[in-house]
């Protein structure tokens, strides 16, 4: 049930001129974080933007970018340049749910290892790759600041922490 | 996971039990903002000088004298001057500026408007992980708050003074905690750092004069203006003054965040008494990484009855450092190689790729863990890996090349016979982490 595993970092991205749309709403909200910054330092606002895109379109896609460049007055490869350095920014579409198990030192001793393998075998996929339903993507990353309530995952932007096999299965089982 | 203090009266920790510790209600009625009063009464000159009599060191893990780093800001300068909080908590093994943030984020903010009225700052800026999306809401709310009340915005509190303080959110860098490569960030670019000279403190954001201070080097400044700057620092050591946040995890029975006073005696009876010692009966103290997984990693006799007190200078003696206070303990059921595997893998991936030693150096690395803890490894290997640290060591562009150099140096120095298991027999004997 597992969709193929792209080899490539970008290689989901279909290069286009098409420009994003965003409703008002969005262009407001866009317009609260450029208020930050001063004036002649749009750019500022560039990370915060690319975060926002994300949220609205699901990951950093093509129009998304040349929007954020006519938005920013920025060429599109200064947008590219920025969003690919950052791992929270997705190049390609993921789940509906992403599933962050965190598996730097602590959590990986006290039972990292455990959790991921019980994960994957429930939804049938390994790390870094989407379930064919679109629902899951699970991805392994580095420490999220939770080490004290290790193991621990994020799911989108929330933390579950002091996992079990059991906990994980009533989280999973909680989303729709 | 506990949250509480040892051996102090919770002074960080203050509010972080309190129902709606967050609000500023409840941090008005605690004595929040009586600081900032005070300090909009006294010149830049005596609050920077509370600052350096407090012998507060920044708490994001350098540990270099707050006072001093704001001496370093130029009087003259006809640029604007920024106050940026770093609040980017990357470090593994720390976790503390997290609660913080969430339970008590008007001590930071007091604690910013403070630096700002003491440096000529009218702008700040909170940098904050993209993973903490949370805690960027909790503060939001906060910073609403404080413009409501009068303490952010034109004229405060009748002083004649402006500031603004707003959130800005990361998307995931490690790198972006080191002061330079966060304000690269905060323009809108790859999060690469800077050179050194110039210093942030002359040439940061924007080119302009900026300050940029850990979340806890700030919650700390309200204190250290309401006691004073002497009776702050006596509080811990001459050397290191006041209380600390220690994050403690691993394998011990009670994990958290703990306050400690500075100079506190000792490591063993943190961890064994104060934490409630071991997780498991089965197994012994094994390993400790004091200070967050970028300092170097210390055995069992390194601290049992070594008396090792909790400060900067103990944690040098002891043989580590104290970084940011982030404590991983390990029992004995645990591999060393594979521990450290694991480190450098996240010092591979978190290694921005500006400079070769630290970019390339870290992939060699993981290549050679790889072929050790899959049954390959080779004799000359221990000797080529210490050679790969050396060239990364002091030759990086940035401190990242030294924090991925130190820990496999120090485990290999203190756990040779991991190391060894591994090389002659194709596995670990014991441990499967």
């Amino acid at each position: 049930m597992a969709a193929a595993t792209p080899t490539s970092y970008t290689d989901q991205i279909v290069y286009t001129d098409e420009i994003a749309d965003f409703s008002p709403e969005i262009i407001a909200e866009m317009e609260s974080h450029l208020a930050k910054y001063p004036g002649d330092r749009k750019r500022s606002a560039l990370i915060p933007l690319l975060m926002l895109v994300q949220r609205e379109r699901g990951w950093i896609d093509n129009p998304g970018v040349n929007f954020l460049a006519h938005f920013l007055d920025l060429e599109v490869t200064d947008v590219w340049e920025t969003a690919t350095f950052y791992s929270m920014l997705n190049m390609r579409p993921v789940g509906r749910h992403h599933i962050q198990i965190c598996k730097t030192l602590s959590c990986r001793i006290m039972g990292e290892p455990e959790i991921t393998a019980h994960i994957c075998s429930k939804l049938g996929i390994h790390p870094g790759e989407t379930t064919g339903d679109s629902k899951f993507t699970v991805s392994l990353v580095e420490c999220l600041g939770s080490c004290g309530t290790a193991p621990m995952m994020q799911i989108g932007f929330d933390y579950h922490e002091d996992l079990t096999t059991e906990k994980v299965d009533q989280i999973l089982g909680s989303l729709d | 996971m506990e949250i509480k203090a040892i051996g102090c009266e919770p002074l960080q920790l203050k509010r972080v039990h309190l129902e709606n510790g967050h609000t500023l209600k409840v941090y008005q009625q605690t004595g929040g903002y009586e600081s900032l009063k005070t300090a909009l009464g006294m010149s830049p000159a005596d609050i920077i000088d509370e600052v350096k009599k407090s012998a507060l060191r920044g708490r994001g893990g350098a540990g270099f004298p707050t006072g001093m780093k704001w001496s370093f800001v130029p009087k003259d300068s006809p640029k604007p001057k920024y106050v940026v909080c770093n609040a980017d908590e990357s470090e593994p093994g720390s976790f503390k500026d997290r609660y913080l943030m969430e339970r008590d984020p008007h001590s930071m903010i007091e604690g910013m408007i403070i630096a700002a009225w003491a440096l000529g700052s009218n702008t700040g800026y909170v940098y904050t992980r993209g993973e903490y999306k949370y805690l960027i809401d909790i503060m939001d709310v906060a910073l609403a708050e404080a413009r409501e009340a009068g303490f952010l915005g034109k004229n405060v509190l009748g002083s004649g003074f402006d500031i603004d303080i707003h959130t800005h959110t990361g998307a995931g860098a490690y790198i972006c905690g080191e002061e330079t490569a966060l304000l690269s960030s905060l323009e809108g670019f790859r999060g690469h750092p800077r050179m050194k000279p110039p210093f942030p403190a002359v040439e940061g954001l924007y080119a302009s004069p900026t300050i940029v201070n850990n979340v806890e080097t700030f919650t700390s400044v309200p204190q250290i203006i309401e006691m004073g700057g002497d009776a702050w620092r006596d509080l811990g050591t001459e050397k290191s003054g006041g209380t600390k946040l220690w994050s403690i995890s691993g394998h011990v029975k009670r994990p958290g965040v703990y306050e400690l006073p500075m100079g506190y005696a000792d490591m063993e009876k943190f961890i064994m008494d104060d934490c409630g010692g071991m997780l498991r009966a089965e197994y012994g103290l094994k390993a400790v990484i004091p200070g967050g997984s970028s300092v170097y990693i210390m055995n069992a006799g390194q601290i049992l009855g070594k008396n090792v007190t909790l400060d900067y200078e103990g944690l040098v003696e002891a043989g580590s450092m104290l970084g940011t206070g982030g404590m991983m303990v390990m029992d004995e059921s645990v591999d060393v190689v594979k521990t450290t595997q694991n480190l450098t893998e996240f010092y591979k991936h978190e290694s921005c790729g500006w400079c070769t030693p630290c970019r390339e150096g870290t992939d060699w690395l993981v290549k050679i863990f790889t072929r050790i803890t899959s049954g390959g490894g080779r004799e000359e290997d221990i000797q080529l890996m210490l050679d790969l640290c050396d060239n990364i060591e002091g030759k990086s562009f940035c401190p990242l090349g030294d924090a991925a150099a130190w820990p496999i140096q120090s485990a290999i120095r203190q756990f040779p016979d991991d190391f060894k298991r591994w090389i002659n027999n194709g596995a670990a004997s014991n441990g499967s982490h």
